[in-house]
């Protein structure tokens, strides 16, 4: 995305969304036109109960639906009515996922898992050529979230915390410029959540990386920059916004 | 690339997908077996019948036979010429084969064809059938030196016993002559009377026998050339007679139960040197009953039973003096049939239509292929294998079925880790890719291992039926009922390629179900259950 445009507008956008999921023949409304702006570099966090919409909000940023109602934006651009092929595309080049159950593939080894972002962008033979470089990446940053010595293992061998930094090492192996993060630390315990937590933190800082974290924990969402805050399908408080304005 | 990768990766931990091709690979492994037993059958079985029969027949309608035996050879030679190889003049007719065995006469009827061994052997491979002639001779007329001694050790003995019984005749009997024909008779039980060490000699050393034997160091001779019979017939009962015939080994031969081993073997009553006794009808109207004797110079075994237990194949000019068949004015000797090969038989429908234009007209001759002649044989080993084919290709369409039903499951089980791939940037159609070359991955290992037990099972089914047979105690493979002695098989490469190909398509055909849905399914719904 090119940074063309000179006036200051938000990284990602979701404007007057509404989204309601159909039981049966009962329409369930979630979602009740809510506006919510990210800037680049910013940590939002997005707060609320169970059934406050915020990881369908979540979901609706990173193209995973479609609203019923609304518009969401990326750099400027509407990206929620693009077809189906660019939606897929700018999921896996924009957006980087982290889930509260780590969803990390189980056939897969650990490295293979890290790497597989790449193995869906790259046909067989772009992959294959480039296979030593991708390799490189990945280890760099396994180490960075320190996993190196698990490379070859598979989920099912690794603890919750090493899981999930290893979903953190997926979402970040395809250079993503927003992090979308679902209860990251919601299937953890309080000091390997302070890991989790200090990596994000850390990505925030050190890397101008783009996070949104939806989160039902008050302590947690503490940790961002800018809270938001759901309760039924609608915005309760725009934030105690600790900064605003984001530094460039 | 996460395609082959997973594809591979479901491949080697979900076992139970493996077990469900299992139908297919046992479908598959028929398939080939099946085929290649069906075609080794009538592939085997067009060689005999070819062998025997030739390419082309053209056949009077007559048994009265074609005299003008050179111009119908030169009309063929000039309509056809160029593809033809080997051509011979038979005549075929219906007949009764007699056989003495002991004082029994046992008859049969038979198919008599008279042939020239010389030209017949160009149209067909007729010394390979014959037990004791090697395959590389021009087949002949002539007994081996071997028939020869054996016919005249029983020729002497029989001799010498109606000579006893001439100069001291049994009391019981009446004053008629006791063996019309001293040439008819057969060989009897191991010699009973005194001189038994006189007649053993001549199986110790048959090449000296067989120069022994002239008329006059037969110790017999004097006698023998005063006695009645050989008035008759003015000649040495000890040489072999005008007629002379190859019988088939099925006509004079039987199986039995050896009562030690339990092993069936076969229990052969003629010889090469012995008489038979043959009777048949005159060219003519209305045709008239003859009977002559020949000797038997050999046996033929083309291993096909049908052909074994019912041709004799006689001297073509004897039949046709016997059944006078040569005109006594012009000495033209009429024929039955001309059997041809062709250069390539696939030219024999041309060759047929060509004939069929050359011949003269009306309703004298017939044109056939060999195939014409074993037509209704021929379809029904083709009509059971089609059969079979389309019963086995539904066990694999089963298997299909149960493909199906498995990845239904698979899908379901895998529905988050499609969620994810989703999240992750995979599109519905890498999806549905990854569990279309899942099924074929399946199909690719179901008909290769298919392939591969079909194949040694092909290679080694002569092993596995006698150890079936040994397992059951019941013959599996009965030589008495079929055709051949084992189990002739023939593999079309062909065939292996296509029953393989066609199991391949029923895997991945069963696959795009289970991975239509699971393209379609919803990232969001996926990801939001654990």
């Amino acid at each position: 995305m090119t940074e063309t445009i000179s006036m200051p507008q938000p990284q990602l956008a979701a404007i007057a969304v509404e989204k309601a999921y159909r039981k049966d023949k009962h329409k369930i409304p979630v979602l009740h036109g809510i506006d919510v702006e990210v800037n680049k570099g910013e940590f939002l966090s997005i707060v609320g109960q169970s059934g406050s919409g915020k990881s369908t909000l979540m979901h609706l940023f990173g193209l995973l639906d479609t609203p019923d109602v609304g518009e969401i934006y990326l750099e400027g651009q509407q990206i929620d009515d693009l077809p189906e092929h660019a939606r897929d595309q700018i999921r896996n080049h924009v957006f980087g996922f982290i889930f509260q159950f780590y969803h990390l593939l189980p056939e897969l080894n650990l490295l293979e898992n890290v790497l597989s972002p790449l193995m869906i962008r790259y046909s067989t033979w772009e992959y294959w050529k480039k296979r030593k470089q991708f390799k490189q990446d990945a280890l760099e940053i396994i180490e960075k979230v320190g996993l190196s010595h698990r490379i070859k293992h598979r989920p099912s061998e690794l603890s919750g915390g090493e899981m999930q930094r290893a979903a953190i090492a997926r979402a970040l192996i395809a250079k993503p410029q927003i992090l979308l993060a679902d209860e990251p630390t919601g299937n953890l315990d309080s000091s390997t959540g302070k890991e989790i937590m200090d990596l994000l933190t850390n990505l925030n800082e050190q890397e101008q990386l783009t996070i949104i974290m939806v989160t039902h924990d008050n302590l947690i969402a503490a940790q961002a920059h800018r809270t938001v805050r759901l309760r039924e399908g609608q915005i309760e408080v725009l934030g105690k916004s600790k900064s605003a304005s984001v530094p460039a | 690339m996460y395609k082959s990768l997973l594809c591979l990766r479901y491949l080697r931990t979900r076992y139970i997908a493996l077990a469900s091709i299992i139908s297919m690979t046992l479908g598959v492994a028929t398939m080939i077996v099946v085929n290649s037993v069906m075609d080794g059958f009538s592939t085997d079985m067009r060689d005999r019948l070819r062998g025997i029969l030739a390419d082309v027949i053209v056949e009077t309608n007559s048994l009265d036979g074609e005299p003008n035996t050179q111009d119908l050879k030169d009309r063929i030679q000039r309509a056809v010429g160029n593809d033809i190889e080997g051509m011979t003049a038979t005549v075929e007719i219906y007949a009764m084969l007699s056989v003495q065995y002991g004082s029994q006469w046992q008859s049969k009827p038979v198919t008599l064809i008279g042939i020239d061994p010389a030209t017949k052997a160009t149209v067909g491979p007729l010394s390979k059938y014959l037990v004791n002639t090697s395959e590389a001779s021009i087949p002949d007329w002539e007994l081996s030196p071997a028939a020869m001694a054996y016919r005249k050790e029983w020729t002497t003995r029989a001799q010498w016993m109606v000579d006893r019984w001439n100069h001291n005749p049994p009391p019981m009997e009446e004053e008629v002559t006791p063996v019309e024909k001293p040439d008819s008779a057969e060989p009897l039980a191991p010699p009973k009377f005194d001189s038994k060490s006189d007649f053993e000699s001549p199986f110790d050393s048959k090449p000296q026998v067989a120069e022994e034997t002239d008329s006059l160091s037969n110790p017999f001779d004097k006698e023998l050339n005063e006695s009645v019979f050989d008035k008759a017939e003015k000649r040495d009962p000890g040489s072999p007679l005008k007629g002379r015939v190859y019988i088939g080994y099925g006509l004079v031969s039987f199986p039995y139960e050896d009562p030690d081993t339990g092993e069936t073997k076969m229990f052969q009553i003629v010889k090469p040197g012995d008489d038979v006794k043959i009777s048949t009808v005159t060219a003519g109207h209305p045709p008239e009953p003859t009977h002559f004797n020949a000797t038997v110079v050999d046996l033929f075994k083309s291993e096909m039973s049908e052909h074994d237990s019912s041709l004799v194949f006689c001297n073509l000019e004897y039949l046709q003096e016997m059944r006078g068949m040569i005109d006594p004015e012009s000495d033209e000797k009429s024929i039955t049939s001309i059997q041809i090969k062709l250069k390539n038989p696939e030219d024999a429908a041309m060759v047929v239509s060509k004939l069929e234009e050359a011949l003269p007209a009306g309703q004298r001759f017939r044109v056939r292929t060999w195939e014409d002649k074993q037509g209704p044989l021929l379809a029904a080993v083709e009509v059971e294998s089609a059969i079979l084919n389309v019963l086995l290709f539904l066990i694999i369409a089963v298997a299909g079925f149960g493909i199906l039903a498995i990845f239904f499951m698979i899908t379901l089980e895998k529905t988050r880790d499609i969620g994810i791939l989703k999240a992750l940037g995979a599109s519905s159609n890498g999806i549905m890719s990854i569990f279309l070359s899942y099924g074929l991955a399946l199909g690719l290992v179901g008909s290769g291992v298919g392939v591969v037990v079909g194949l040694l099972f092909v290679r080694y089914i002569n092993e596995i039926e006698k150890f079936i047979t040994f397992i059951t105690g019941r013959k599996v493979f009965d030589q008495r009922i079929y055709y051949f002695p084992e189990i002739a098989t023939h593999v079309e490469p062909m065939m292996v390629f296509w029953v393989a190909f066609g199991a391949m398509v029923i895997a991945v055909l069963a696959s795009i179900l289970p991975a239509r849905k699971a393209a379609r399914f919803h990232p969001v719904e996926s990801l939001r259950y654990e």
